[in-house]
């Protein structure tokens, strides 16, 4: 039994989730607002299911058309869904963990829009994450390259419009324009992705006059043949798309700033399922890619680079979820390098397991600051009546580290999903992580990418350390803020989606394991290039290794002797100015706004107040044309013209719209005459040119 | 009876039976007139939905023709002669449906010479879908010109404090480019012996040389109208005075009327001149896209952002339609709709908010998304439009328009929609400015200006929604589903193009 005509609900239920609390949610109460938005998402789960169910029968690509699109000659675009393997293991990933998180965001945005005090926001919320599964339903489900791209751009409007959730605030609460800034710039930075994602599209059109995958995909190879520099130049255009969406070197800088979203936003879109649309789209690419090694070694160090370079920022943050952030940056440096690498089925792995355990990192982690809130909450409610001061006197950073310290103890559950995510971030055995990086790692040892190894190993020796560093600081030692000594553990509804990321993160590795691959397998129905990967013993002992060797180094810096209240971080003070680089993220936005960012405001505000206004509409039209004429007018006129002919016929024109509109003030005589005149002289000169010539 | 009965005839000159019935309202009686041209404009909106009911979408020729002579002494044969095809249907469709739109604007923003007002707006429909339905270059100019001077008196009445210099630099910037264009219609009267445009089309014969100056004459009137840069001058004075009405029939229809001029006359009329003229047209074209882009976000005045938009979005139109294939035609086609609804909704919202605030600077806005929500929401999804997110009607235009261009094989060269395309980054970077600078953010100094003098800022009224929605049902529609309006189209492109490959052939 196949249940293939499902595929357009998994975009139909969440579509209809946000209209009906669009529309009649301005009546419901926060849990049935809630339950209607985990409803859709979950129900999208269920047919995702049941889609995943029926290719087990029939594993070829089912493909179902719900309408017509762009017909224009060759260009044949229609609404088609794609069901194969591939994209159902994202419509998995994408509706399950979306709805683990909606279910969480029920607890988190009850308690978020409190702090806020605007509660009307909470529906506005849910619209909104329904609106984001919708999209990237269309995203993976899309038949054809430009039905992937509205969904692509159509997530990133979701990511704009829950960066800026707080748009009139910064992630302090404090009014500002940080957060839509922030959103903003996730959005522009996208476009510039998107930008090459364009530019791939039409090569690729005119190349293949499809962009349909399967079209696309059987003639690659006899293109590839004749002019592999089309396709290399397809692929590349296709990699900026994706070091936009994906968070790659060099449009990475947007998503540590997307963290001004509200934590369930994080987890889902900037951690756990857009930010892998990159991924998903070079694996689909599969066929163009491996036509053009060279392009697959540009993508491989682009994301091996990424992996590294963010993976030492993430070392010297102190904000709870930037180290996160970047952390993520770093991952999906390790599954751009993995699909780059023709490693397909370990790059996706990589991409599901990712999703299990930094979804769970990022909930956590909202758990502890929704903890800290409460702490500071107490605490300044109690100091309000004592002293009769005013609450919000002092400015509180809930997510900043530096004012946490000993959670372990207030909130045990969190403390221990935090540490299985922690665990299975690191990378170390059994946890899900370990697999997943251990393929790649292994692929590009067997593939013969030596530097893209050790890019990676170093990345994941970072990747341990950071998370140590985390570890500690956060739940270990004494409460370094009053904050977090009376920090509250958070109620079931966050903390039952945890255990259940957390029991995934740690058999998430079961998915493939080595000798078993069941998702090489699985993938391969839809991937015909991926390579089987073996289990190198020297590989996971190098790496396991090197995590353990970083956690022990987290410990004797951070565990050992934890940081007091107002320490220097002890690194900073071993490091110094490197510290400081990897703090302040290497200066790249910084060097970013001084290169590209200002230069566009200053040539757009000289574009427009220098060149279009003062020359060109003031001077050029008001002081050149009008000016010339208005002066060959007064010679001309007075010698030649019938003046009441033209001025009878002007200073009528005038006196109509005089009498029309009251007190308004006289045409100006001489302008419209030289204006009327100038007329008169050009009709005059080219009738001459037309019939003398 | 016969004559005024024909479809084409009757929704051309319907308007005026409102005009004639308003010249009898006593000017107190302000919302009868305001009723009387509001019906007015429906009925003629019905006719065309008529219209469209009777319109062959298979057949590429001209349709539902209406031909008499008209002016025939010394050998000139000048004729009444409409007719409609797949080039100009959409437009007359936009003409029509934004028209009772705008009446509908001004309810309440008008309160000054109601029945002029109505008198001069139900002309100017009559002169715009005249010039969108004319098959006789004479006709064509005299309608042409006719919409001049209804416009001229909009702004000229009802604008902003400079309006009469905007007004003035309106009417002869237009007249300008008019004259020359009025100079290739005699020539072709007098050595083709026809006014006729089909008939113009079937002589052909024109050597390539006289081809060009011809296709100057009439790009000349055609571009100043479109604007297309360098002589978008008069377009930010227009539009910065015009009252809300005549912005959005200006943006939505007028400058319409020099892209499909372009379209109807130069590549029909001239295909080899075309053929030659392509690249530097595109030229332009793409300097459009980017200047327009680049000094759009550099206002401080939110109707001009919105009016220099308009420059690169029309950029994007004229690329579209000197890409000279199908996807570039269709897709410039689709655009000019696009920027007639997108461009439309967006000088109807800003004119909202005008009529509260009386203030367009962005400076004193800030956070109204919270204050009103509606407003704010409605004023995405538009904006949203405009910069082509995929999903709405500006995506389905400017990649169409882009992949013809990129595929052209007159332009012959990625680099037009390569750079072309930038200006999908630039949009997104004024678009976003825009929407952030009025409703994200800190609360702007606006919203207690406004409780100063009495009442707290507002969202939308009914009438407003019932303004708007038309529009965004459109912005929906044409995202998801653009098949009825490509099908409407498909068949007189295909004919043009047709005519192309044989003009490119003959050049070789």
């Amino acid at each position: 039994m196949t249940f293939f005509y499902l595929a357009p609900w998994i975009v139909f239920f969440p579509v209809i989730g946000l209209l009906v609390n669009m529309i009649f949610g301005g009546r419901f109460s926060e849990k049935v607002i809630g339950t209607v938005a985990s409803l859709a998402s979950g129900l999208a789960f269920v047919c995702s299911v049941l889609l995943a169910y029926s290719l087990t029968g029939h594993p070829e690509a089912f493909r179902w058309t719900i309408g017509e699109w762009i017909h224009i000659g060759t260009l044949q675009l229609d609404w088609t869904f794609r069901v194969d393997t591939l994209s159902t293991t994202m419509m998995l990933v994408v509706s399950g963990v979306g709805t683990l998180i909606h279910i969480y965001a029920i607890g988190y945005m009850h308690e978020d829009v409190r702090f806020k005090s605007d509660l009307k926001r909470f529906r506005r919320f849910f619209v909104f994450l329904n609106l984001f599964i919708a999209a990237m339903m269309i995203l993976v489900g899309g038949d054809s390259y430009l039905m992937l791209f509205v969904g692509w751009e159509g997530v990133g409007l979701c990511s704009f419009l829950l960066i800026g959730f707080w748009y009139e605030m910064d992630t302090l609460a404090r009014p500002s324009w940080a957060n839509s800034n922030a959103a903003k710039k996730a959005m522009i930075a996208n476009r510039i992705g998107d930008f090459g994602f364009l530019i791939a599209s039409f090569l690729m059109f005119w190349a293949f006059h499809s962009l349909q995958f399967d079209q696309v995909f059987q003639q690659a190879p006899a293109i590839a043949a004749s002019n592999p520099g089309l396709i290399t130049a397809i692929t590349l255009f296709l990699l900026l798309g994706v070091t936009g969406k994906s968070a790659q070197i060099p449009l990475f800088v947007w998503l540590p700033d997307a963290m001004a979203g509200p934590t369930p936003v994080s987890a889902l879109i900037h951690a756990a399922t857009m930010v892998t649309a990159g991924v998903y789209l070079i694996a689909r690419s599969a066929a163009l890619y491996v036509t053009v090694p060279a392009a697959q070694f540009i993508v491989a160090m682009v994301g091996a680079l990424t992996a590294i370079f963010a993976a030492t920022i993430a070392v010297g943050q102190y904000d709870i979820k930037k180290v996160l952030a970047y952390s993520t940056i770093s991952q999906l440096g390790f599954m751009v390098a993995g699909v780059g690498m023709g490693a397909f089925a370990a790059g996706m792995f990589h991409l599901v397991t990712h999703a299990f355990f930094k979804a769970l990192l990022f909930l956590s982690a909202g758990s502890v600051i929704l903890g800290m809130e409460r702490g500071h909450h107490h605490l300044a409610h109690h100091k309000g009546h004592d002293e009769h001061g005013d609450p919000h006197e002092e400015v509180f950073d809930p997510n900043d580290m530096r004012n946490m310290g000993g959670l372990r103890k207030t909130m045990p559950v969190t403390f221990w999903v935090y540490l299985i995510g922690a665990l299975a971030l690191a990378g170390i055995f059994p946890f899900a992580g370990f697999w997943s990086k251990d393929e790649i790692l292994a692929n590009a040892q067997q593939g013969g990418f030596t530097a893209v190894y050790w890019l990676l190993a170093i990345a994941a020796f970072f990747t341990a350390f950071y998370m140590g560093r985390q570890i500690w600081m956060v739940f270990f030692g004494e409460p370094r803020h009053e904050a977090a000594a009376h920090a509250e553990e958070s109620p079931k509804v966050v903390t039952v989606p945890l255990m259940v990321l957390a029991a995934l993160s740690v058999v998430g590795g079961a998915l493939n394991l080595p000798g078993v691959e069941t998702l090489t397998k699985w993938l391969e129905h839809t991937v015909e290039f991926i390579k089987p990967s073996e289990f190198i013993m020297s590989v996971a002992l190098i790496s396991t290794a090197l995590a353990l060797i970083a956690i022990f180094i987290s410990w004797l810096l951070y565990g050992r002797k934890p940081l007091k209240a107002g320490e220097v971080d002890p690194l900073k003070k071993m490091l110094g100015p490197i510290f400081t680089g990897m703090e302040r993220r290497w200066f790249v936005d910084e060097g970013y706004k001084a290169l590209f960012i200002d230069r566009y405001v200053d040539i757009a505000r000289f574009t427009a107040d220098v060149i279009d206004w003062k020359f060109w509409h003031d001077w050029f039209h008001e002081k050149v044309i009008a000016g010339t004429y208005n002066w060959l007018s007064n010679v001309m006129l007075n010698r030649y013209a019938d003046q009441r002919g033209i001025d009878g016929f002007f200073n009528g024109l005038g006196e109509w719209t005089k009498n029309a509109a009251a007190g308004l003030r006289r045409f100006q005589n001489g302008f419209v005459r030289s204006y009327a005149l100038f007329v008169l002289i050009g009709v005059v000169a080219i009738l001459g040119y037309l019939l003398f010539k | 009876m016969e004559f005024i009965l024909q479809p084409l005839t009757l929704m051309t000159f319907f308007p005026l039976l409102g005009v004639l019935v308003l010249l009898f309202i006593p000017s107190e009686k302000k919302n009868a007139m305001r009723w009387t041209a509001l019906i007015a404009s429906l009925i003629t909106f019905l006719i065309s939905i008529w219209v469209l009911t009777m319109f062959n979408a298979s057949n590429p020729d001209l349709q539902l023709v209406a031909k008499y002579n008209w002016i025939t002494v010394a050998g000139w044969n000048i004729q009444y002669y409409l007719g409609i095809d797949g080039l100009s249907i959409l437009l007359v469709l936009l003409t029509t449906f934004l028209s009772p739109i705008s009446i509908l604007s001004t309810w309440t923003a008008v309160e000054e010479r109601v029945k002029e007002f109505m008198i001069f707006f139900l002309l100017l429909e009559v002169g715009m879908t005249g010039v969108f339905l004319a098959q006789d270059l004479f006709l064509f100019y005299v309608f042409w010109e006719f919409t001049l001077v209804p416009m001229y008196f909009l702004i000229g009445i009802w604008g902003g404090p400079r309006r009469i210099y905007a007004a003035l630099k309106f009417f002869l910037y237009t007249m300008a480019g008019s004259i020359l264009m009025l100079l290739a219609i005699l020539w072709l009267g007098i050595y083709q012996g026809t006014f006729s445009v089909p008939d113009l089309i079937t002589k052909g014969g024109i050597d390539p040389h006289t081809q060009l100056w011809l296709f100057i004459a009439f790009a000349a009137a055609f571009a100043i109208k479109v604007p297309m840069w360098p002589l978008h001058s008069w377009l930010p004075d227009a539009h910065v005075e015009a009252p809300t009405a005549g912005s959005v029939i200006l943006a939505g229809v007028l400058l319409k009327m020099g892209t499909y001029g372009f379209l109807r006359f130069n590549l029909t009329l001239f295909p080899q001149a075309a053929v030659q003229a392509a690249p530097v047209i595109a030229v332009l074209a793409v300097i459009g896209i980017i200047y327009g882009a680049a000094v759009s976000y550099a206002q401080a005045d939110i109707k001009k952002l919105v009016a220099y938009s308009s420059v690169s979005h029309l950029g994007f139109v004229m690329l579209g339609l000197f890409a000279l294939n199908p996807q570039g035609i269709q897709g410039g086609i689709l655009q000019m709709i696009n920027h007639g609804l997108s461009t439309g909704a967006l000088f109807l919202l800003v004119g909202m908010v005008y009529e509260q605030t009386h203030t367009r600077e962005f400076k004193v806005y800030g956070g109204l998304w919270k204050v009103t929500p509606i407003f704010g929401t409605i004023f995405l999804i538009v904006s949203l439009s405009s910069m082509g997110l995929p999903g709405l009607n500006g995506f389905v235009g400017e990649f169409t328009i882009l992949l013809g261009t990129f595929g052209s094989t007159v332009l012959h060269s990625p680099w037009y929609a390569g750079l072309a395309a930038l200006g999908v980054i630039m949009a997104a970077v004024y678009i976003l400015y825009m929407f952030q600078k009025i409703f994200m953010g800190p609360e702007g100094s606006i919203v207690e200006e406004v409780k100063k003098h009495g009442h707290a800022l507002r969202d939308l009224n009914w009438r407003e929604i019932v303004t708007i929605v038309p529009l965004l049902i459109f912005i929906f529609w044409i995202g998801l589903y653009p098949a009825p309006f490509f099908h409407l189209m498909a068949p007189s492109v295909d004919k043009l193009t047709a005519a192309f490959q044989a003009a490119a052939l003959a050049m070789r």
